[in-house]
């Protein structure tokens, strides 16, 4: 009975996709954002298949090769790798850690953001407080300061990450939810006796998806640089393992040897970060519902 | 107002133990605790460890450790460095100004030149300066600051010579002028993505503004366009602006470290860096808490001038 | 007698459809014109287009205040034209009003503007003008904030500062409709008050004919974008003779009517009145038929009164 009822209700939801997507595809810069994004995930994942090179094959005879040398696209770095090889590799480890991280802001943030907002009372008053408190200290710091301590790994990486961003979306999630609170549909879930946790998953989460989605996107843009920045003081990704952040470690010599060698991750990281950027503002526009058509 | 005034900073004194608690807690959840520095030294026997540790105080029950470490946060004392024994308060207060420096000229320039950016993509909306700038301002935020550092460094230093790597001065003292060169390189790098931002915020503040009545009825004075445009319009930006400065403060204090390291500026940023490589746990809690406190109160300073300029804001929040 | 403002063919449109579409009226000095007509006829925007203060509309025909045709002054002239000759106050005085600016400051920057006095004066000027649109305590209230005054005093500063510069025309956009019943007899005498002493034209447009009856001397009846009917106010009442006026006029509940009088009603909305050719009303006129296919124009059908209708011949 109870299930029927939730079923109908859910059936009153706002919905109106395709009227969303087509707002969002007129943004060019966004669609540009979700080609290049989709470029480089595809370098990414297939890179095992792709790559010309080992992204450890040493050549010490090719030591610091400029691009189109050697027959090496990008050149070789301090140890005759190949760069373009390494690029891939390490965006698969780059946007691994963005995604994965933004992945785990989502869960947190959701997960304080709504119940604090859904239960109420001294748990809202101190969820919230405590996510004022974390908003005080500058990420990098926070940051920095865990991941000294910590042996770093793609997912502990991703975890620390994770653990200092989640509270905007909480921010954002909390106040959505406690706008729905007094909705209707909510209400007849209540008294059909749903219980909270079915209430918020299945009712709450879907209405509250536009904001949050577009917190997303510019989450993982957010991570990406994060990640890069730790890796390249040495705190993050280790060596040998490649990441685009620590491919920049020497670059301050490098520069003075090879300067492309200091260029291409730094583009790539631009790049990745620009994209999900680009692709959070259309949805952005595509979503909101103050936009006149 | 002083009931406003006494309210925020009752706010944020409950924010700062908040901030204090979480320090501790990080302090002590790290692996190892404080001592990890001594535990992985092979030669340090287990009596030395105890000695050290009631030394410290660390051997009395956490909560007695968290008031008296608090305690000693808000008096000044912040212990010792690890490394050379020196009080960590006087490490990071030396290292202030030069953050200050840092941060406040290109948090200055950054203000000047973003707003005013902002104000002429939101007048010339949909324009091709409107997308021109907006785009622009997209690409900024994407760029790592460290890479963009970089580059600036390679660029503007090694290659044109026009300003030197690093530093803050010249070896054995430089003059005004010498103080100068060194400051315009980070300067500029660290307010490129401050540029970014407050165009962006601005242009978003203005658009809101441009549409309402008050706009119309300045028009309909006869009023000239500038008076319009910054006495009538960015009067009733103000207000959030300064709220979003606020705001931005984490991020600002985050992207001065971020220069610190690359162009080894002696701030407090390339400090924290540096205490990292030594986990020199006391100088690293100091500056930790340092810029959360900077955090809080800029949003407290920051929440007194919106009232002062919107003196609808302290009726609605008493 | 020379017009004050003569006002021509004047047309606007946003995009296809014009929302404004072949306006003609003239004002004499010192004259009271009623504008009035349902919400969307196009009432406020013509008296926008007056001020050019349209914003991305194609605007044609011309409107000649004294010599000068206001469409063709260039930004500078205009700029001051604006609350130096032509003031315009509008409906909601709480956000007419800048929230973050004190309410004398807002009266004496108009003076300041285009006066070209000193900050001193203009604030002493403002206190007088304060004092004659009749706000209590105003040395005080100079230094308020809008939220911190009543409607009713908000609309009232901005009457004072649409007359600081004893303009020559003032353009009411609604001013009472935001207010409260006893408030609006108050601002409506107010302006009353404030026009006959300057000796200044006024354009009230309105929805409501009971602000009309006792304030102007003539009223055009607009609809669709289009004036159907113009008329001294008396005469307007006692006789009107476009289908529409006579249904605007029959829905107004009279004093003297029964409780449970039925209101007669309009059928049918304006919604796609421009869409076909011929008369606008005709979807919804009692007395439509075969010529009303094609626009009847604005004729002249007895001294001063002009209709656009063919049955009212």
């Amino acid at each position: 009975m109870a299930d029927v009822l939730l079923a109908e209700i859910a059936a009153v939801a706002p919905s109106g996709r395709a009227h969303v997507l087509r707002r969002f595809l007129r943004h060019r810069l966004a669609v540009l954002g979700l080609i290049v994004v989709a470029i480089l995930g595809c370098a990414a994942a297939g890179a095992p298949w792709l790559a010309p090179y080992e992204p450890d094959e040493v050549a010490i005879t090719q030591r610091y090769s400029p691009p189109f040398s050697e027959g090496r696209f990008l050149g070789a770095d301090d140890l005759g790798r190949d760069v373009l090889s390494r690029l891939m590799y390490a965006g698969r480890i780059s946007l691994s850690v963005g995604i994965s991280a933004m992945l785990v802001t989502l869960v947190v943030g959701f997960l304080v953001g709504a119940f604090a907002a859904y239960l109420g009372g001294w748990v809202d008053t101190i969820l919230m407080r405590l996510t004022d408190v974390m908003l005080c200290f500058p990420s990098v710091f926070l940051l920095l300061f865990v991941a000294a301590f910590v042996t770093p790994s793609l997912a502990s990486i991703a975890l620390m990450i994770g653990l200092t961003c989640w509270m905007e979306i909480a921010r954002i999630v909390h106040a959505q939810i406690l706008a729905l609170k007094s909705a209707d549909f909510i209400a007849a879930a209540r008294m059909a006796g749903a219980p909270a946790w079915r209430i918020v998953l299945r009712q709450i989460l879907p209405n509250t998806l536009a904001p949050i989605l577009v917190a997303a996107t510019l989450n993982t843009a957010n991570a990406i640089l994060l990640e890069s920045y730790i890796s390249f003081l040495g705190y993050g990704i280790q060596p040998p393992e490649a990441s685009w952040g620590n491919m920049l470690t020497n670059a301050q010599s490098d520069f003075q040897v090879d300067p492309w060698l200091a260029v291409f991750p730094g583009l790539a990281i631009t790049l990745a970060v620009a994209s999900f950027n680009f692709i959070g503002d259309g949805l952005r526009d595509a979503l909101d519902p103050r936009v006149r058509d | 107002m002083t009931r406003y005034v006494l309210n925020r900073l009752g706010q944020s004194l409950l924010l700062l133990v908040g901030v204090s608690i979480i320090g501790f807690a990080l302090m002590h959840l790290a692996p190892g605790g404080p001592l990890a520095v001594y535990t992985l030294n092979p030669t340090v026997t287990a009596l030395d460890i105890e000695r050290v540790k009631h030394q410290f105080g660390l051997d009395q029950p956490v909560y007695v450790q968290y008031f008296k470490w608090a305690g000693g946060l808000a008096t000044g004392n912040w212990g010792y460095s690890f490394f050379g024994g020196r009080p960590v308060a006087s490490i990071v207060i030396e290292r202030f100004p030069a953050t200050l420096e840092l941060m406040g000229s290109s948090l200055a320039l950054a203000l000047i030149i973003g707003v005013a950016i902002g104000i002429v993509a939101a007048v010339r909306r949909n324009s091709w300066i409107d997308y021109a700038t907006t785009t622009a301002a997209m690409l900024s935020l994407s760029l790592p600051t460290f890479w963009f550092g970089l580059l600036a460094i390679y660029l503007f230093a090694q290659t044109l010579g026009w300003f030197p790597a690093g530093g803050i001065a010249s070896t054995g003292g430089g003059g005004f002028a010498d103080r100068l060169r060194h400051l315009v390189l980070p300067m500029l790098v660290l307010a490129f993505v401050l540029v970014a931002q407050w165009s962006r915020y601005t242009r978003s503040a203005m658009l809101d503004i441009l549409d309402q009545d008050f706009m119309r009825t300045a028009r309909a004075k006869g009023l000239s366009p500038a008076r319009i445009l910054v006495g009538y319009g960015l009067r009733a930006a103000l207000v959030p602006l300064v709220t979003l400065a606020g705001l931005q403060l984490p991020l600002l204090v985050g992207g001065a470290l971020v220069t610190e390291t690359v162009f080894s500026w002696p701030g407090m940023g390339l400090l924290f860096v540096n205490a990292l490589g030594t986990r020199d746990y006391p100088v690293l809690m100091a500056i930790l808490m340092v810029g959360a406190v900077v955090v809080v109160l800029g949003n407290l300073l920051a929440d007194v001038v919106a009232a002062l300029i919107d003196p609808r804001i302290k009726l609605a929040h008493g | 007698m020379a017009s004050l403002l003569d006002v021509r063919n004047l047309s606007v449109s946003f995009g296809r459809n014009p929302a404004v579409d072949g306006v003609s009226f003239t004002l004499a000095e010192r004259e009271t014109l009623g504008l009035v007509g349902e919400s969307g006829c196009g009432k406020s925007t013509t008296a926008l287009a007056l001020m050019r203060l349209t914003h991305h509309a194609r605007i044609e025909g011309e409107a000649r205040f004294g010599e000068r045709d206001l469409m063709r002054l260039d930004d500078g002239a205009m700029r001051r034209v604006r609350g130096s000759e032509i003031a315009m106050i509008f409906q909601d005085p709480g956000t007419a009003l800048h929230p973050l600016i004190r309410v004398g400051e807002q009266v004496a920057d108009v003076m300041r503007a285009q006066l070209g006095i000193s900050a001193a004066e203009a604030r002493a000027r403002a206190l007088e003008l304060f004092r004659k649109v009749g706000i209590a305590a105003p040395e005080q209230r100079l230094r308020a904030y809008p939220h911190e005054l009543s409607g009713g005093m908000c609309q009232r500063v901005m009457i004072a500062a649409a007359i600081a510069c004893s303009p020559r025309l003032l353009l009411a956009d609604e001013p009472t409709t935001a207010l409260d019943v006893t408030v609006q007899a108050q601002i409506l005498e107010l302006i009353r008050e404030v026009s006959s002493e300057a000796g200044m034209s006024v354009i009230l447009i309105t929805h409501d004919l009971g602000v009309v009856a006792g304030m102007t001397d003539r009223v055009a009846v607009m609809y669709a974008g289009r004036i159907v009917e113009t008329a001294a106010t008396d005469r307007l009442f006692a006789q009107p003779m476009h289908p529409y006026s006579r249904g605007l006029l029959g829905a107004v509940p009279k004093l003297d009517g029964g409780w449970d009088e039925e209101l007669t009603t309009i059928p049918g909305t304006v919604q796609g009145a421009a869409l076909q050719g011929g008369c606008r009303f005709a979807p919804r006129c009692p007395l439509a038929g075969d010529m009303c296919r094609r626009d009847p124009p604005l004729e002249e059908i007895a001294e001063g009164h002009f209709v656009a209708c063919w049955k009212a011949r």
